[in-house]
C-alpha cells in the first residue's frame, strides 16, 4: 500500500456536528485509522527522542497492590524505573511500642497480609529468645507452627501465581490460584477461626489446639491440593505464552542479589540454595526432609518454577509434621508467661473456653487475679535485643526486638523481605520493555502491607 | 579487645546524672520507681520505694565463647591490616542471647563494614538492613543505628551498632559497601532523623515528603483521639493509665 492509497475524508466546510465547538476545525488532512501511513507517523524523527515519565500506580490493577512505579520511557523502552512506596504505612512498629508483648501479635500479623503466620512466628521467636525460653516451647506447639507456616507458604505462593498470572493476562491461572488458596484458607478458618490476620501463634506457643477433626481435615485436603497444584503447574509450565512473557525477563544474577540483599525465590532462581530453614533451622526444621528448590535461569520463569516446587515441598513438610504430632500442651508450662486461658472456637467464633471462665469466676480467686494481671499488664521481658530471622515465602523475614525490661517492646523492627526485594526493580527493569516491568514486579511478589508496615 | 574507651572520642564527656559510676556505656532506658506505675496515690503496697536502673546488657569481656572469638580476632587483624586501630574502632562488645554485637565508632563504620564484608575469614556478604533505636536517656549516644550482617559462607550472624548524639545525628552511609542498605537507611532517616552522610538520595520513604518530624522517636507522640463508646470515653493508647513500663 502506498500513500496514494490512503483515503482522505473531505471535511465538510459546515460541520454537521452539533456538539463541535467553534474552534473544532476539521479542515485539512484527516488520518483514518485504517490508513496506511501509520509508520510514518509513529516513527520519531531522526535524532529526536521522546522521553515520558509515567506514573504507574499506586492505584493500578497490575502493580501488585499500592505500589507506585515511576517509569521514564522512550517509546516502549524503560530507561529508568523507580519505586514509590509508603502508601500503606500504618505505623505498626510504633503502635507495637504502646501494647503488651502479646497484643503485639495482632499488629505483626497484619504486616505481610499474605503470610500472617510468618509475621507472628518471627515476632514470637524473638520474644522467646529474649526470654530465654526457646527450649521450653512444647513440641506440639512447635509442630503446629510448622504446619501452619508451610500451609501458609502454599497459600502465599498461590496468590503470587494467581495475581502474577492475572497481571500478565492469564486469567485462568488467577481463578485456579484463588480457588486452591481457598482450600488452605478453609483449614486456617477451621483451626484458628480466621482466614487471615489470625494472631494464632502467641509468645509461648499457639492460641489454641487443633480442633478434634483438624488433623483429619488437613490430611484430606493434601491429596486434593496436590492434584490441583499439578493442574495449575501444567497449565503454565510448558505454556508458550507464559514462557514468552517470563523467560529472560526480570534478570538478576547472584552478584546483583547479594549486593541488593535479595533473598527467597529470587535468590534461589540464581541457582544458589540459600534457605534459612536449612542453614539456620528454627522450629525444628532440621527434623524434616525437604529439598531447597532452585533454578538457574535468573529470571521470572525460574522464580515461577521455584514457587511451584516449593509448594510441593511444603506439602511434604506438612505430611511429616502431621506424623510427628503428638498429644500434649500447646502453650509453655511457665505460668508467668503462658496466656492464662485456652481459646476455644465455638459456633459464634473464637473466645475463652467456658471451663476457664467457670474456674476464674466461681472457683479460684487466685486464678482470677493471675488472669487479670497477665492479661492487663502482661509479662516482663529482660532488657536486651535480639534478631531472629525465618524463611518466609518471600525471603528472609527478620525481627529486631529491643526490650527495656518492661511489659512492652521498646522497639520492634521488621526486616520484611518484600521491602528489600523491591529495591531490585531498577536492576531488573531498566533497558527492558514496559510490558516486562509487570512480569518482573510480579516475579518479585512484593506485598505492600509488609513493605510499608 | 582488652580495653574500651568509655565514650566515642568525638563526644565530650559529660556526667550522666541518673547513672551510677562506671556504667556510662549502658544504653539506659530509664529509672523505674515503684512497682505498678500508680502515681500520686500514696504508697499503699510498700513497693513504692523501689528504684531500678533499666539498661541494656553490660559489655562482655573475652572470651566471648564459640565462634564469637574467631570473628573478633579476625576483625581485629583485618582492621589492623587496613590501618584502623581496633581498640579505637570497636567501642565495646556485647554478647547476649547467643548474639554478638560490635559497637563501632561512627567515623570508622565504613572501613569496619568493608573489612567485615571482604575479609575471607569474615565474609559477611549479606546485610539484613539497618534498624534505628532511640534511647533518649542514653546521653550523647541517643541514636543507635543497628546493622545485622549474615555470613552465608560461614553461617554466622553478627550485629554492628553505631551511635550518634541527638544534637549531631550523623552517621556515614553504608550504601557503598552494602547497596541493599539504600532503602533501609532512607527508612531510618525518615523515622528517626538519623542523617546518613554520603547516601545517594536521602529522602523520606514511608512518610509523605512534607511530613514534619520523625515518628519513631520516643518524644514523638503516637497520636490518636479519645473514643466514646456507650457513654464512656477511652483516651488514645499513649495517654491511658498504664502499668510501669
Amino acid at each position: 500500500m502506498t500513500t496514494e492509497d490512503v483515503k482522505y475524508t473531505s471535511a465538510p466546510s459546515q460541520s454537521n456536528d452539533a456538539y463541535a465547538g467553534v474552534n473544532d476545525d476539521s479542515d485539512g488532512r484527516i488520518f483514518n485509522v485504517g490508513g496506511g501511513d501509520w509508520d510514518s507517523i509513529t516513527v520519531a524523527p531522526e535524532g529526536e527522542t521522546e522521553r515520558i515519565v509515567v506514573n504507574m500506580g499506586p492505584q493500578h490493577p497490575s502493580t501488585h497492590g499500592v505500589l507506585r512505579l515511576i517509569l521514564e520511557i522512550e517509546g516502549e523502552t524503560v530507561t529508568e524505573a523507580r519505586c514509590g512506596i509508603g502508601y500503606l504505612h500504618t505505623g505498626i512498629e510504633k503502635n507495637m511500642e504502646y501494647r503488651s508483648f502479646v497484643q503485639g501479635v495482632t499488629y505483626a500479623t497484619r504486616m505481610d497480609y499474605l503470610a500472617p503466620f510468618y509475621n507472628e512466628a518471627v515476632y514470637c521467636l524473638a520474644i522467646e529468645k529474649l526470654l530465654g525460653v526457646t527450649e521450653q516451647i512444647p513440641e506440639r506447639a512447635t509442630t503446629i507452627r510448622v504446619i501452619m507456616m508451610e500451609l501458609n507458604r502454599i497459600s502465599s505462593h498461590l496468590v503470587a501465581l494467581a495475581t502474577g498470572g492475572m497481571e500478565l493476562g492469564a486469567l485462568t491461572a488467577m481463578t485456579f490460584g484463588f480457588r486452591e488458596r481457598e482450600l488452605v484458607l478453609e483449614l486456617f478458618e477451621l483451626i484458628t477461626g480466621l482466614r487471615m490476620n489470625n494472631a494464632y501463634i502467641r509468645p509461648g506457643g499457639v492460641a489454641t489446639d487443633f480442633p478434634a477433626d483438624g488433623v483429619q481435615q488437613i490430611r484430606d485436603t493434601i491429596p486434593l491440593l496436590r492434584t490441583r497444584l499439578k493442574d495449575t503447574a501444567n497449565l503454565l509450565i510448558d505454556n508458550n505464552i507464559w514462557m514468552g512473557r517470563t523467560s529472560g525477563i526480570g534478570y538478576l544474577d547472584l552478584t546483583g542479589c547479594m549486593a541488593l540483599g535479595i533473598s527467597g525465590p529470587i535468590l534461589r532462581a540464581t541457582g544458589f540454595p540459600h534457605d534459612l530453614r536449612k542453614s539456620q533451622p528454627y522450629c525444628g526444621y532440621e527434623n524434616y526432609e525437604f529439598d531447597v528448590v532452585t533454578a538457574d535461569t535468573n529470571d521470572a520463569y525460574g522464580r515461577f518454577l521455584i514457587r511451584i516446587g516449593e509448594m510441593e515441598q511444603s506439602l511434604r513438610i506438612v505430611e511429616q509434621a502431621l506424623d510427628r504430632l503428638q498429644p500434649g500442651p500447646v502453650m509453655i508450662a511457665d505460668k508467668k508467661i503462658a496466656w492464662p486461658s485456652q481459646l476455644s472456637v465455638g459456633s459464634d467464633g473464637q473466645g475463652n473456653s467456658l471451663e476457664h471462665i467457670r474456674e476464674i469466676m466461681s472457683e479460684s480467686m487466685e486464678a482470677l487475679i493471675h488472669h487479670f494481671k497477665l492479661v492487663t499488664e502482661g509479662f516482663r521481658v529482660p532488657a536486651g535485643q535480639v534478631y531472629t530471622a525465618i524463611e518466609s515465602p518471600r525471603g528472609e523475614l527478620g525481627c529486631h526486638l529491643v526490650s527495656s525490661g518492661g511489659t512492652r517492646p521498646y522497639r520492634v523492627h521488621f526486616r520484611d523481605p518484600s521491602f528489600t526485594n523491591l529495591q531490585s526493580v531498577a536492576a531488573m527493569c531498566e533497558g527492558g520493555q514496559i510490558a516486562d516491568v509487570i512480569a518482573a514486579v510480579a516475579s518479585i511478589d512484593p506485598v505492600m502491607g509488609g513493605v510499608d508496615r | 579487645m582488652t580495653e574500651t574507651p568509655a565514650v566515642p572520642v568525638s563526644v565530650p564527656v559529660v556526667p550522666v546524672p541518673v547513672v551510677p559510676d562506671g556504667v556510662s556505656q549502658f544504653e539506659v532506658f530509664h529509672v523505674r520507681e515503684g512497682a505498678f506505675g500508680a502515681q500520686g496515690s500514696g504508697d499503699t503496697s510498700g513497693f513504692g520505694g523501689l528504684v531500678e536502673l533499666m539498661h541494656m546488657p553490660e559489655p562482655t569481656l573475652r572470651p566471648y565463647g564459640g565462634w564469637f572469638d574467631e570473628v573478633a580476632d579476625e576483625l581485629e587483624l583485618s582492621l589492623t591490616a587496613r590501618g584502623i586501630d581496633p581498640s579505637s574502632a570497636i567501642e565495646k562488645v556485647v554478647v547476649d542471647s547467643d548474639e554478638i554485637s560490635f559497637f563501632i565508632r561512627r567515623d570508622l563504620l565504613v572501613g569496619v563494614l568493608s573489612a567485615l564484608r571482604d575479609e575471607p575469614g569474615l565474609r559477611f556478604e549479606f546485610s539484613s538492613g539497618v534498624s534505628g533505636v532511640h534511647y533518649p536517656n542514653d546521653l550523647h549516644r541517643e541514636f543507635h543505628a543497628v546493622y545485622h550482617l549474615l555470613s552465608i559462607t560461614h553461617n554466622r550472624r553478627i550485629r554492628v551498632e553505631v551511635t550518634a548524639p541527638v544534637g549531631d545525628p550523623h552517621i556515614p552511609s553504608s550504601v557503598g559497601v552494602y547497596p541493599t542498605n539504600d532503602w533501609h537507611e532512607r527508612e531510618t532517616f525518615d523515622l528517626f532523623g538519623i542523617v546518613f552522610d554520603g547516601h545517594p538520595v536521602l529522602t523520606r520513604i514511608l512518610m509523605p515528603d512534607d511530613w514534619p518530624g520523625h515518628p519513631q522517636r520516643k518524644d514523638y507522640p503516637l497520636g490518636g483521639i479519645p473514643v466514646e463508646y456507650k457513654g464512656a470515653t477511652i483516651p488514645p493508647p499513649d495517654q491511658r493509665r498504664s502499668y510501669n513500663s
